[in-house]
């Protein structure tokens, strides 16, 4: 009975992996693969909702009684594109980040960040 | 596709970005056996090509190798794991896979599937819903993506500086060293560009009728030149496509797209109701989602090039740095 709910759990699994690579990895280029496959479950949830069984893809036809639902795939279709748009914002950060810094790992920019802030406060006030 | 992102824990980013891609091109073929062929379309697109080329010109920035050490990897295995069991929790009140009667297909999409084709005229009903109905959203999304272009370049852009001359010497016989290695690639490259041009215009203006769209279309023409691009040379692309005509394109689509909206709000519908655009509102529908896709796959096109443009610069720009240093030290030591 529950193995009709096996498309959730399987977007709930790569949620989860996606999840846990933003939380448990320090590289921010990792965060960021992290973030797309996290992005992309969620693509996968909404999609697999639209399936209708017995259904074909939703482009009109006299023969075709059937169709699975077109909604999810309009809004997903350019969630895609706006998400490659996002991605590409934030590996524009990363690349600042790794100029400023020398470093993409959390931990080494906290620990420079600990050191320089007292400096850095007296900079921007002169 | 659990096994492809289960190895996605590796630590050299390198593989982990080549197999980001290859779980792209999977979840893509998982969207045509759910019957979502103009979302694959965008995925395969998207998340196999150009992701995975803007990662690895990253990488290419900030190094590939990954430090060893993850923090709290426990905390975050239990966070990730009471959340999980909440989410299946929740799932059991979910409809079954491929249910008829679900919550979710019983409100408007009926009345997509119904009167779409008396009301807007075209068999593809994800283009009618993604340019008619739901137009207001999709210009929403230009505009984000748009936006999102000129974020990039201005983390990324910089100025100019004048004294390049001997630096371009030595960057244009890089590039010409690099041709010859490459050659096969290199002419197999050019024969092909035209034919990905073409299909990206294919998909552009078939996206009535079949899967397509302007957002493919865009992604699909961008990808040509950035091939181009890799192949070439940043120097000798922005030769062909200049910085400042391309972002002109990126703002003449979002312009497009609203100027439409405005068109048919002066002719007295309301904004993007294409039904006033012609003399009967078929025609006028047809006339509006044509001229929006073209809005939207300019807009997704050049905001795509200039994203990678503004990653290449920055790469070209920290090499002649380096070169500057290297210089500066070699003189100081003589």
């Amino acid at each position: 009975m529950l193995v009709g709910l096996f498309n959730n759990w399987i977007v709930i699994l790569l949620m989860m992996i996606g999840l846990y690579i933003v939380i448990a990895h320090g590289n921010l280029i990792k965060k960021i693969v992290g973030l797309t496959i996290l992005q992309t479950s969620v693509f996968i949830f909404y999609i697999s909702m639209a399936k209708v069984e017995g259904g074909t893809a939703p482009i009109l036809d006299s023969k075709i009684i059937l169709y699975s639902n077109p909604l999810p795939h309009a809004l997903i279709l350019t969630a895609i594109v706006v998400g490659i748009a996002t991605m590409a914002l934030g590996l524009a950060l990363v690349v600042r980040i790794k100029e400023a810094y020398g470093s993409v790992e959390e931990e080494d920019i906290q620990r420079q960040d600990n050191l320089l802030s007292p400096e850095k406060k007296k900079g921007k006030q002169t | 596709m659990v096994v492809a992102v289960a190895i996605i824990r590796m630590r050299d980013l390198f593989a982990t970005i080549m197999l980001a891609g290859l779980y792209g091109l999977l979840s893509a073929s998982f969207f045509v056996t759910m019957d979502a062929v103009d979302v694959a379309f965008t995925e395969a697109a998207v998340g196999a090509g150009i992701s995975t080329l803007l990662m690895l010109v990253a990488i290419t920035m900030t190094g590939r190798s990954e430090n060893t050490a993850r923090h709290k990897p426990l905390l975050a295995l239990v966070v990730v794991i009471i959340t999980g069991a909440l989410l299946i929790y929740g799932t059991l009140d979910m409809p079954f896979f491929g249910f008829k009667d679900a919550p979710i297909h019983s409100h408007v999409a009926s009345r997509y599937i119904n009167n779409s084709n008396q009301e807007i005229g075209i068999p593809n009903i994800v283009t009618s819903v993604l340019a008619s109905y739901r137009a207001f959203d999709t210009f929403g999304e230009v505009v984000v993506i748009f936006t999102a272009g000129i974020g990039v370049l201005t983390l990324l852009a910089f100025v100019r500086c004048a004294s390049t001359n001997e630096e371009s010497d030595e960057i244009g016989s890089y590039n010409d060293l690099m041709h010859k290695q490459h050659l096969v690639v290199r002419i197999v490259t050019k024969m092909l560009i035209p034919f990905i041009l073409l299909f990206a215009l294919y998909v552009q203006f078939h996206g009535d009728f079949g899967p397509g769209g302007g957002f493919q279309a865009g992604v699909i023409f961008s990808a040509a030149i950035i091939l181009y691009t890799m192949l070439f040379g940043l120097k000798t692309a922005r030769r062909v496509i200049n910085q400042g005509f391309i972002q002109l394109i990126a703002a003449t689509g979002v312009l497009l797209f609203a100027s439409v909206g405005v068109v048919s709000m002066l002719n007295g519908g309301e904004f993007l109701d294409y039904n006033v655009l012609s003399s009967s509102p078929i025609a006028g529908q047809h006339l509006g989602i044509l001229v929006i896709e073209w809005g939207v796959g300019c807009t997704v096109a050049s905001v795509m090039i200039i994203i990678f443009f503004s990653f290449a610069d920055r790469i070209e720009m920290q090499k002649s740095i380096k070169k500057h240093n290297k210089k500066n030290k070699e003189s100081t030591s003589c």
